[in-house]
């Protein structure tokens, strides 16, 4: 894996939030204010992102190996279960109360805003709490046997 | 529904967006993976072989973004006023919530719109009517 590109990568994907204007809690909650003085903004970003999304993914996505010769690795998985809406419908309950998707919140923790820490703190807290929840009964039902715990991840 | 017009940036979302969809692009062409930060972020905590390195170069080009804006132009000050309690519940759950859910709105609303994928447009439609749903919930049906 090329380390550079996936640098380069996290950068621009940074430098477009913070150019959009999504590094900004107040304004990602402005968005989703509906009932207020709504800020449609996040709606563009979206729309802006996915219209380079859509063509590169058509063109390149059914390949098996990247320019770079790494092996693509697309979800396969497409079945929608309560595991998805539900960890779905937590994630946009947490996002909703401090207006922080992941993204964000390591763009604020590099930015130096101090309670940025706080959230990516409690941000890891949950994601070691589904580790651990994924690991407890496979352990239990199988000691010896690996876990395919997140082997479906589609991010 | 009333449109804030004075806080609506249409043109720098717009550039903001193109810069997340090529970046998004970029490690997809390049790498061969999919541009979703919880996932990305998640996978540190339980590193298999191989896997940790790409991850840490992504996530520190993320880190070091804004260093980097700041170093060309003036980056707006971000504004973070949920209290603290609210904040540290905010972070579980949206840690919590990604893993389970497998993505957050890079993987899903980005990365999975864009390949057109039923199982990210559900899940966008799930994280989004949720967080409408709880910022009616603090900001208009609960005494502030």
């Amino acid at each position: 894996m090329n380390i550079v590109s996936a640098f380069f990568a996290g950068l621009l994907f940074g430098v477009g939030l913070i150019v959009a204007g999504m590094a900004n809690p107040a304004k990602v909650l402005a968005f989703l204010d509906l009932a207020g003085a709504w800020d449609p903004s996040l709606a563009l970003v979206m729309g802006a992102a996915i219209a380079v999304g859509l063509p590169v993914f058509a063109a390149f996505g059914r390949r098996r190996a990247s320019l770079l010769g790494e092996p693509l690795q697309i979800p396969a998985n497409r079945t929608i279960d309560r595991r998805l809406i539900a960890g779905s419908a937590l994630f946009g309950v947490g996002w909703g109360m401090a207006g922080i998707c992941p993204g964000p919140a390591v763009v604020l923790l590099g930015a130096g805003v101090p309670r940025a820490v706080l959230f990516v703190a409690a941000m890891l807290a949950g994601m070691a709490l589904f580790e651990w929840l994924e690991q407890r009964p496979a352990r239990r039902r199988a000691p010896l046997r690996e876990s395919t715990a997140g082997a479906d991840s589609d991010s | 529904m009333s449109i804030d017009w004075v806080h609506f940036t249409p043109f720098t979302a717009l550039a903001g967006g193109l810069l997340i969809g090529t970046a998004a692009a970029l490690l997809l062409v390049l790498d061969g993976r999919i541009a979703g930060i919880s996932g990305i972020v998640g996978g540190l905590l339980r590193p298999r072989r191989g896997e940790l390195a790409w991850r840490l170069a992504f996530v520190a080009g993320l880190a070091v973004a804004a260093p980097l804006y700041r170093w060309f132009a003036v980056m707006p000050e971000p504004q973070l006023d949920a209290p603290t309690p609210l904040l540290l519940l905010a972070g579980l759950l949206v840690g919590l919530g990604t893993r389970y859910g497998s993505g957050c709105t890079s993987g899903h609303g980005v990365c999975g719109l864009s390949r057109r994928s039923p199982r990210s447009f559900a899940a966008t439609l799930a994280f989004m009517a949720a967080g409408f749903a709880t910022v009616y919930l603090l900001r208009h049906l609960l005494p502030r």
